[in-house]
This record gives C-alpha cells, sequence and structure tokens, in this order.
C-alpha cells in the first residue's frame, strides 16, 4: 500500500479518471450515450445535471456499480481497466462520499476512519493501536481535530461528514466522490467544508463534486460537465460560467416563468405572529401573511425558518409568543388543529415526509380529508373513495396508471403532485410549502410556480420556503430573509434586484 | 476505548445487582454465601451461555428464537448416541452437540441472508420445523441413561470447599464453562475483526456492504455461533439434569432475550456488551434466588422480571427523547423517534 | 407497470394461498381415504379453528402497525382466571355473562396498559409487550400458583364446546369477529390509518393523523381480541391456569405472516389472515386423522412458511 500513498502526492495536474465512450441502456432508457469524462488530479470537478440527466448512472461505472456497454474504454492511473469492480475501483483509490456518508453510528470515530483495516491486511487480530494512530495520523495530514473516542452518531452531521471523508483518505483515495455533500449543512459548515475540499485538492486529490447547487458548484470547482438526457454538452472551466449559462446548460432552455399581478397590500390579515420563540430554533419573529399573498422566507439551511414553519404546523409548539390564524389563537398545539384552523403544510422531504410511498394514489389521497368521506355509521364508502380518488387525479392533472397503483410507481413531478393535492383537498387558507422544487426539473418547476399563483388568485394564502433567490424573487410579493433564527430583513420583492437579495442572504 | 452510554447501562445495572444483594443479604444472610453464589452461578449457566449466543446475533441486528430448538435437538442426539452406545467418553459427548448446533445455526443463517426477510420470522419457521420434527421422531421419550463418566462430570469442580455443615461445595465445571465462552465471547468481538464488523454491520448494514463487507459471511458466522453456543448450552443443560427432556428448554426464548436485552443489547441492533449481557443473566439469577431465601412465593419472579423489563425500557425511552430535545430541539423526532 | 405494489402482492399470496389450501385438502382427504371432508371431521376443524383464529386477529392489528405484540397469550391467560375465579369463587350467583364482561373489561384494561407504554412512552413494540407478557404471566401465576382452576358453569362452556344449528358457536364468534376486523381496516377511517401509520409512520405525522391515537387503539382492539379468545380458550378447556396455550404465541405470527401481513407493517388483509388459520388448522386436523404427531404438523408450518418466503423473494425479488 505505501507505494500509493507516496505517489499520491506527486502527480497534480495528471488525469486520474479518463472514460471514453461510455454508453449505458436500461430497458427501453438510454441513460448515457457516448459520455467522454476526465479527472485531474488535485482537480475539483463538479458533475451536474437535472434528475434523470446520467449522473448517478455515470458515477456508478466509475465505481464499478455498473458496467458500461462493451466498447467504453475506463482508464485509471494511466492504466486500461477492462473489468471494473466496486472492490478494484476502491483499490485503485475511488472513493464515494454518499449523501448518507454510510458511517457506522454505534462505532467510534477512529473506527469509522480506519475501518478499511477490517479489509485487508488485517486478518488475525484488531490491533486497536494501530487504528489510533491511523487515524490520527490521517485527521492530522487534512487538519481536522475531532475526538478519537466518540461514538459518531454524537458528533453533528457536518463533523460526520468529515470523518466520512477523512475514512476515504485513511483509504488511500486518489479521486473522492462527494455525492450532494451540502445538502444538510448549513451555510457557515458549507464553507468550512470547502476550506477543507481546498485542503485536500493540494494534497493532489482529485474531487468530484456533485450538487444540485449551481452557486457552489461555481464558488468550489475548477471545471464542470454538464450531462443532459443522458448526453454530455460539454467540460467548461468554471470562471468561463456564470449562474445563468451553467442553468441553460443544464435545461437547454430558460426559466420562463414571469409573474405579472402582484397583489396589493389592500387584502385582509390570515396569520399575524408575534415574537414567536423556541430555545435554541429561532426567535422574536413577527410578520404576518395577507389573504392571497405569497410570502417568501429565504434562509441557508440551519436559519431556523424549517422550524420556524413546523411550529405554525403544531408540529414543533413554540416556547413563546403568539401564532393568530384568522384572529382565532394557535398555540401550535397539534397538526390536527392547524388543519382544523386551514393551515397546510407540503414538507421539504416528500419521500419521506409527504408520502407513503408503498400506499396506492387513492390512500395518500385521501389521507386528509377521511374525515369529509365517512359515511352515516362512520363508514368509507370504498366506491365513493375511490371515485374521489379518480377525480382528483384528473382535476390536478396527475399522471398514474390508476389510483391503486402505489405512489412510488409515479414521476417525481407527479409524486409532487400528489403532496400538493392532499393538501389542496383540505381546503386551505394558508399553505406552507417547504422548498417544493428541490430536486424537480425546470418544466415541473414552472408548473409549480403556475399553480401557486393560480391557488392564489382563489384566495389562498402561500408561504414558500425557499433557499434559492431567483425562486422568491420571481414568485413571492414580499420575501423574509432568515438567519441564525432571525428575521434579518422585509421587504417588497419588486423593491430589490437579486443580486442584492444574494447579497443580503451570504453574507 | 469509551463508550460512554454502554458503560452507563451496565453501570446502572451493576448498581441494581448490588443494592439487590444488599437487600436480600439483609434479609437472609445465607444469600452471601459462596455455598449460595456458586449455586446460582451453576445453575444458571445454560441461561448464561444462550445468552452470549443472542448477544452477538443482536448485536448484528438480527434475532434467534430457534436456538431452543437448537439446543433441544442437538442435546437429544447427544443423549441417544451416548445412552445406546455408552460410550463412556464425556468429551465424546461434548463434541456431538456442537457439529448439530453449527449446521442449523448455518441454515438460519443461510435463509436470513437470501430472504432478506426479518430473522423473528425465519427464525419462528425453523423453530417449529427443527423441534416439530425432533418431538415427531423422539415422540417426546425421556432420556436418563448416561454413562458413568457422564454423571460423574456433573459433580466435577475447579476446587471444593466445606461448609459449615460439613457439606462440601466448590465452583462448578459448568460455571467455567460460562466463564470460558463469555471471555471467547468478549475477545471475539473486540479484537478479531469478524467482531468489529458484527457492530458494523448492526450499526449501519448498506455502509457495511458499501465498505465491501462480506454480508453473507458475517450473517452466517453469527447464525453459526448462536448454533454452537446452543450445542454447547444443550450439552450443559443435560449435564446439569442428568435427564434430557425433549420440551425442557422450548420456550425459554423469550427470557433468554430479555436477559441480553436488560444487559444493554438492542433489538435495532449495533449495541451490547458481554458484560452487560452477563449482569442483565445474574440480575434474572438474583432475583429468583432471592424470591426463594425470602421464602417468597417462587410466582413473584416473573412479576418483578416483567416490571424490571418494562421499567428499564421505558427509562431509556424517555432518556432518548430528553436527548432528542436536547440536541436537535426537534418535536417532531421526539415524537416519532 | 406497478409489480412492486403492496396490493397485487396481496392478492397473489392470497391465491397462492387458496391453491395451497385446495392442495391440501385434496392430499388430506386422499390420504385420510375421504375422512376429512366428512361432517365430523369439518366439524372438529370448525371447533378448533376459532381459537388460532382469534388470537391471530389479535395479533394482526399490531403487527400491521409495524409492531408486534407478545403479550396476546398471556392476557389471555388472565382474563381466563379471571373469568374463572369469578364463576367458580367470588361471584358463581352471578353466572356467566357477568364474569365475561369482568373478563372483557380486564382485557381492555390490560390493552390500555400497553398502549400506554407503546404509544405514549415510545418503548419499542416488541420489548414492552415482551416486558408485560412475562409481568402478566406472573400476575396470573401468583393468582393461581400455578394450579388449573377448572369446572365452569354450563352456559360458560356453551361458547367453546356448544352448537347452533350444527355450527360450533365458537366458530360464529370466530366469523363474526373475523368481518368486524374486515369492516374495521377496511372500511373505517382507523383501518386506514392503520394501514398508513404502518407503511410509513413520518408521513402520517405530517398528514394530521394522531399517531399515538392509532396507535393507543390498536394495542387496545388488540387486547381485546385477546381477551374473546380467552372467553373460547378457557371455556373449550374447562379450566385457566397460567401458561395455557403459548405455543400459540409464536404460531400467530407465523400465521399473520403466512396471510400477508407483512412484518415491517403496513400490510396484510383478514381475508389472507383466514385463509392461512384454515390452512394451519387443516393440516393440524388432517394430521390428526393420520394418527401422526401434532409436532409433524408445527413442523410443516415451519416448511410453508418458509415456503412461501421463499416464494416471495423468487417471485418478487
Amino acid at each position: 500500500m505505501t507505494n500509493v500513498e507516496e505517489k499520491q502526492f506527486t502527480l497534480s495536474g495528471e488525469p486520474f479518471l479518463q472514460l471514453r465512450h461510455v454508453s449505458k441502456r436500461f430497458g427501453g432508457v438510454q441513460a448515457l450515450e457516448n459520455v467522454d469524462f476526465e479527472i485531474l488530479l488535485g482537480e475539483v470537478h463538479a458533475l451536474v445535471g437535472e434528475n434523470g440527466s446520467g449522473k448517478s448512472t455515470l458515477v456508478k461505472i466509475a465505481t464499478g456499480v455498473l458496467q458500461p456497454e462493451t466498447g467504453a474504454e475506463i482508464i485509471i492511473g494511466g492504466k486500461k481497466v477492462t473489468f471494473l469492480t466496486p472492490f478494484e475501483a476502491h483499490h485503485l483509490g475511488i472513493h464515494v462520499v454518499h449523501q448518507d456518508l454510510s458511517l457506522f453510528p454505534n462505532l467510534s470515530v477512529a473506527e469509522n476512519i480506519a475501518s478499511h483495516f477490517y479489509l485487508e491486511g488485517f486478518r488475525s487480530f484488531v490491533d486497536w493501536r494501530k487504528i489510533w494512530e491511523r487515524s490520527t495520523e490521517v485527521m492530522e495530514k487534512l487538519g481536522v481535530s475531532l475526538p478519537l473516542d466518540v461514538e459518531v452518531r454524537k458528533l453533528p452531521i457536518a463533523d460526520q461528514q468529515l470523518v466520512a471523508i477523512c475514512r476515504a483518505i485513511a483509504g488511500y483515495a486518489r479521486l473522492i466522490i462527494l455525492d450532494e455533500p451540502t445538502s444538510s449543512l448549513t451555510w457557515k459548515e458549507v464553507n468550512r467544508l470547502f476550506t477543507f475540499i481546498r485542503g485536500l485538492k493540494e494534497q493532489g486529490i482529485a474531487i468530484l463534486f456533485i450538487s444540485h447547487r449551481l452557486d457552489e458548484v461555481l464558488e468550489i470547482s475548477d471545471r464542470v460537465t454538464v450531462l443532459r438526457d443522458g448526453k454530455k454538452v460539454g467540460t467548461f472551466p468554471t470562471r468561463e460560467l456564470d449562474q445563468s449559462k451553467l442553468s441553460f446548460l443544464m435545461t437547454g432552455k430558460k426559466l420562463a416563468f414571469t409573474r405579472d399581478t402582484r397583489m396589493h397590500k389592500v387584502a385582509p390579515e390570515v396569520l399575524r405572529v408575534e415574537n414567536l420563540s423556541r430555545t435554541n430554533q429561532y426567535r422574536d419573529i413577527s410578520f404576518s401573511l395577507r389573504k392571497g399573498e405569497i410570502l417568501g422566507i429565504i434562509g441557508p439551511r440551519g436559519s431556523g425558518r424549517t422550524e420556524m414553519a413546523l411550529s405554525l404546523f403544531g408540529l414543533n409548539p413554540p416556547d413563546g409568543g403568539k401564532i393568530y390564524v384568522e384572529g382565532k389563537e394557535f398555540r401550535g398545539e397539534s397538526v390536527q388543529r392547524a388543519i382544523s384552523l386551514g393551515i397546510g403544510y407540503v414538507p421539504e422531504n416528500r419521500l419521506l415526509q409527504g408520502l407513503v410511498l408503498d400506499q396506492s394514489v387513492e390512500n395518500n389521497l385521501v389521507i386528509t380529508v377521511l374525515k369529509k368521506l365517512l359515511e352515516k355509521g362512520r363508514l368509507l364508502d370504498p366506491r365513493r373513495k375511490q371515485e374521489f380518488a379518480r377525480q382528483t387525479v384528473k382535476d390536478f392533472g396527475i399522471k398514474a396508471s390508476d389510483v391503486e397503483a402505489p405512489v412510488r410507481s409515479l414521476s417525481g413531478g407527479n409524486q409532487q403532485k400528489v403532496v400538493l393535492a392532499k393538501w389542496i383537498l383540505t381546503e386551505p387558507r394558508i399553505l406552507i410549502l417547504d422548498t417544493p422544487t428541490h430536486g424537480v426539473d425546470i418544466g415541473a418547476k414552472e408548473s409549480i410556480y403556475q399553480s401557486m399563483v393560480e391557488l392564489t388568485e382563489k384566495g389562498l394564502s402561500i408561504i414558500l420556503i425557499s433557499d434559492e433567490e431567483q425562486e422568491v424573487m420571481m414568485v413571492s410579493d414580499r420575501i423574509l430573509v432568515m438567519k441564525g433564527g432571525k428575521i434579518v430583513e422585509e421587504f417588497d420583492a419588486r423593491s430589490m434586484a437579486e443580486e442584492d437579495l444574494r447579497r443580503k442572504v451570504r453574507e | 476505548m469509551k463508550f460512554q452510554m454502554r458503560r452507563q447501562t451496565e453501570l446502572y445495572l451493576l448498581a441494581i445487582v448490588v443494592v439487590l444483594s444488599i437487600f436480600l443479604t439483609v434479609m437472609n444472610p445465607k444469600f452471601l454465601t459462596l455455598e449460595n453464589l456458586f449455586d446460582l452461578l451453576r445453575n444458571n449457566s445454560f441461561l448464561g451461555i444462550v445468552a452470549l449466543g443472542e448477544l452477538i446475533v443482536l448485536i448484528s441486528g438480527g434475532i434467534d428464537v430457534s436456538f431452543t430448538a437448537t439446543a433441544t435437538v442437538a442435546q437429544y442426539i447427544m443423549g441417544v448416541i451416548i445412552s445406546r452406545t455408552m460410550v463412556n467418553s464425556v468429551l465424546l459427548a461434548f463434541l456431538i452437540p456442537i457439529p448439530i448446533g453449527i449446521a442449523l445455526g448455518a441454515i438460519n443463517g443461510c435463509l436470513v441472508y437470501y430472504t432478506r426477510v426479518n430473522p423473528v420470522i425465519i427464525t419462528i419457521s425453523t423453530l417449529n420445523f427443527y423441534y416439530g420434527v425432533l418431538m415427531f421422531i423422539s415422540k417426546g421419550t425421556w432420556i436418563y441413561k448416561f454413562p458413568p463418566t457422564f454423571r460423574e462430570f456433573a459433580k466435577l469442580k475447579l476446587f471444593t470447599l466445606m461448609s459449615s455443615k460439613g457439606v462440601p461445595f466448590g465452583v462448578s465445571i459448568f460455571t467455567l464453562f460460562w466463564v470460558i465462552l463469555g471471555i471467547i465471547t468478549f475477545f471475539l468481538l473486540k479484537y478479531l475483526p469478524i467482531g468489529r464488523k458484527i457492530y458494523a454491520v448492526g450499526g449501519n448494514l448498506e455502509a457495511a456492504r458499501r465498505a465491501g463487507f462480506n454480508i453473507f459471511r458475517i450473517q452466517l458466522f453469527v447464525y453459526c455461533y448462536i448454533g454452537l453456543l446452543a450445542g454447547v448450552a444443550g450439552f450443559v443443560h443435560a449435564e446439569l439434569n442428568q435427564m434430557i427432556q425433549p420440551n425442557a428448554i422450548v420456550g425459554m426464548e423469550l427470557d433468554v432475550i430479555a436477559a441480553a436485552i436488560l444487559g444493554g443489547a438492542s433489538v435495532f441492533g449495533g449495541v451490547g456488551t458481554v458484560g452487560g449481557t452477563f449482569l442483565g443473566v445474574l440480575l434474572i439469577a438474583i432475583v429468583k434466588n432471592g424470591l426463594i431465601l425470602m421464602k417468597a412465593s417462587a410466582y413473584w419472579h416473573e412479576v418483578i422480571m416483567g416490571s424490571i423489563i418494562v421499567l428499564a425500557a421505558s427509562i431509556s425511552a424517555y432518556q432518548r427523547k430528553l436527548q432528542i430535545r436536547r440536541e436537535k430541539g426537534r418535536f417532531v423526532e421526539e415524537q416519532l423517534f | 407497470m406497478w409489480k412492486n405494489s403492496s396490493f397485487k402482492v396481496g392478492d397473489i399470496q392470497i391465491m397462492a394461498l387458496v391453491f395451497l389450501l385446495a392442495g391440501l385438502l385434496l392430499l388430506m382427504s386422499f390420504l385420510t381415504r375421504g375422512k376429512l371432508l366428512e361432517i365430523q371431521s369439518l366439524q372438529a376443524i370448525a371447533f378448533q379453528l376459532p381459537l388460532l383464529g382469534l388470537l391471530t386477529l389479535a395479533q394482526m392489528g399490531p403487527m400491521v402497525s409495524g409492531g408486534i405484540d407478545l403479550s396476546i397469550i398471556a392476557t389471555a391467560n388472565l382474563v381466563s382466571i379471571i373469568m374463572a375465579l369469578s364463576m367458580t369463587r367470588f361471584f358463581p350467583s352471578l353466572h356467566a355473562p357477568f364474569a365475561i364482561l369482568l373478563g372483557l373489561l380486564l382485557s381492555l384494561l390490560l390493552g390500555m396498559v400497553k398502549g400506554f407504554f407503546v404509544a405514549l412512552v415510545s418503548v419499542p413494540a416488541i420489548i414492552a409487550t415482551l416486558g408485560l407478557m412475562i409481568f402478566i404471566r406472573g400476575v396470573s401465576l401468583v393468582i393461581t400458583r400455578g394450579y388449573v382452576i377448572a369446572g365452569f358453569p354450563r352456559d360458560f362452556l356453551f361458547i367453546g364446546n356448544g352448537t347452533v344449528v350444527g355450527i360450533p358457536t365458537s366458530f360464529i364468534i370466530f366469523a363474526a369477529f373475523a368481518i368486524f376486523m374486515y369492516i374495521l381496516l377496511s372500511r373505517t377511517r382507523f383501518g386506514l390509518e392503520l394501514y398508513l401509520f404502518g407503511s410509513n409512520p413520518v408521513a402520517t405525522l405530517f398528514s394530521g393523523v394522531d399517531n399515538r391515537k392509532v396507535v393507543f387503539r390498536t394495542y387496545l382492539l388488540s387486547s381485546f381480541l385477546a381477551g374473546v379468545a380467552s372467553c373460547v380458550m378457557a371455556s373449550r378447556f374447562n379450566a385457566a391456569q397460567a401458561d395455557y396455550g403459548e405455543s400459540y404465541l409464536l404460531l400467530t405470527v407465523l400465521a399473520c405472516v403466512l396471510g400477508g401481513v407483512s412484518p415491517s407493517g403496513g400490510s396484510g388483509r383478514v381475508l389472507g389472515i383466514t385463509v392461512s388459520v384454515i390452512i394451519l388448522q387443516v393440516v393440524a386436523t388432517g394430521f390428526n386423522l393420520l394418527g401422526f404427531s401434532s409436532h409433524l404438523a408445527s413442523a410443516l408450518w415451519g416448511i410453508i412458511l418458509l415456503g412461501v418466503v421463499l416464494f416471495n423473494r423468487l417471485v418478487f425479488g
């Protein structure tokens, strides 16, 4: 192993992994078509593309999880590899830090970092001293200091991520693939991660950075490879790109949504929040929401925005302050009460929080309105229930083979429609949308914005939580900026330029 | 290594065991005599040995309820062989149940790996199967005709002391079995790569797969190990009772699981220690013994054990809630965990 | 397109079970030279089936919720003992209906205790009910000191041994509760919420379902059904004891899984459960007629369950 270790500091700038003419087909779908890809040692290379563009297939081929079709060439460290297995890829220094980190939560930091010892040359006994030394050595090299003996599950997520990266380095990684590494980090933590990544770069490690956050891609990467519909659009030096160019390269079209009819301030107030606080989460939140208004709340993760929204939905009782819904006081005690007051919440993580994937479209749709479907004797009429579900599917344009099909079988956009539909069915007066366009492609984005505007025209009020400046600027009437658990700024959406907003959020 | 949470469980348990022992000694000084303690360790060696196997399965994220049938089948086959041939060798008798236990465990391991179905279901099925076939073939006949060395072996002690009444007593050979197996299991979990991999698999199966661990080999090992221990325990049980009744062991599955859980193992996997499991078994043994010494009805035993399990689980559930509130402050996780 | 649907899996599994049942009936009647299909044997099946059937229904709710109830047999035994004491010692003059009422009230009380620990304290179901099983069995042992309480009044014995127009009373009770469970699970708000909760409790929480109420009611229901089973059990054996029928515990889990209840929750229908209980009982009664040991039947149950599990793995991957 030692010669690999020595080599890794000397070859910055050399190509480490080269893929040529890579194609892959699943059934009738061409996931990748004749894609070439190259990553250099000491380079941060970003891979971007919309859902279904072939990003994950490419990564799986690079790590030996999937085999490309014949005609492809894989060259690692200058040597051609004929049949790449996951084991082989690992051995050659290709490591993935998955979005879920794939750590062992019940084992110590040291053991997680040095867990590769259990695979190689460790046939006899566990040498605890060696584990200790190796993990200390790696952490020192990377300038990380974490307690070695603490169980990983007790660390904050950002520290766990560092452990995962240290583990890759301890396993002699020369290419580290970071899959959506910033998705659950706060803004501060993202900055720390970037400093860390730059450190890795200096040590001659190749980094493949996969993210849907274009601003982060532009900040950290040296080059960007863009995929669209399984084809490579191109590889570009990052300094030649900006956010709108990159977005255009990914989608092939410009986000065409514009909202012309913004509301005036005369409408009655439907929600008023006064000095709402919850320890360690947010404090002194005050704002009001008018009928037919879209209120955008923007702030990085960890700013308390989701926690505050959950409080409005009865899932996170505040310890101080008041909530008035159409004049009635609400203490945030239960979801049932929130619903009866006319509040709906479309959660951030639709797969886990929004839908019961294994159950039918029908059951997912009726869950919020069962009370209305009860006949006398408090029984449900299955035919009426199905009829109701069919009608809803039609009304919302949900594409499903049948209402009895499980939600799992629907596409992402249609799943999002099911979540939205089940809340519209409750006839809410206030709808909270938590990052509704996360992971949704550009066409679906536009249709979500469109339906938001249509809903407000019918008198619904919407709170839109987002971390994309462009989105809140385009859709909302008013914008609140949240940072560190507080509202730091409130202004009219028309009174500010997107760049100014971006600066305000990031500063 | 510092495992704060786990140590905490063990410390609580140790405290309970100590307090209980003091209480019992005050109530009846006979409790804290070496004679009584040696007896207690001897009588619970079967429970102690199989609990070690269950511990390993629980750490790996599995569960095994079929080990009672495995132990019964293993000891019964041993009984049939030695009572028919009357081969006068304890070593030979001891060596018979072990491969049987490993083989039956291997079947469990393969089924758990290939079907990917909850191991409770798999081992309930094999429990029914192993035990049903045994009862069908044996027709429930008892075996009590053993070769003389087999009978003598049960009286073997590490050393012999004299009680005040002039009755000899000492640490039974079966207690030694238990202790040695405990040390082996401890060593295996802490110093063998397979032991660390068992913790890893129990902590995060998917991560273990991605890290390149051979999941099949690990699961096979785990179920074979409890099979092996069930085999040894079957031998110990036959020796302790000097007879083999096919229906004597089956039905104890949940008591053994309770001992392991009391000792800090989790049904969700990844957690548990040999020391904790030992204390868990000891607690059960002391409660049972204490009731007898206090001349209370032995039937209170289960009431007390049940209360302890529910109470311990409630406290740990409550602590988990508090911890979530402290660390994340999120009401949602608190409601769900 | 939706091969993975739990509903389709359920349908196919029920169909496979029906075929299995038909095959078994054919095989058994061939082996017994038609004896299995004679009126006496069918009646024997109808007499023996309700106990397992009711206990399996009791196990079903907790399993659909993604949990398990290990304490149903212990509950049934304690209820039997209290009914027995009421009829033989405390209130012999008040007859069976009073004892039954007392027993069912006790079962509801025990259900509330289970619901409290599982739903409100959030102890994992398997541990909470394991502890309560040991506790409840202990209480029964303390009360009875391990003895059997026997000799019940005639009207009570009618439940387990009487017939109404040739159909065993206990079978009618089972059928009634199977229909009751069917309606409860497929036609009520509670039932639908239970399935959704069993599949994904986070999503139900975010959809305004009161998760705690659903879980609490599930264990209440389960205990109540265990109480009903206890009436049948005590009446059939004409006796009550602390550890009757313990082998039924794992059997109810087996019957549920065989009937299509996923151990991870969210699926399973009463129809499937009923067919699976009938299969288990036909095997038992058939083997009895053939003079085989009941243990061979239990071995076969194990094999059947493993067969179903492997079948699902091979067909659905």
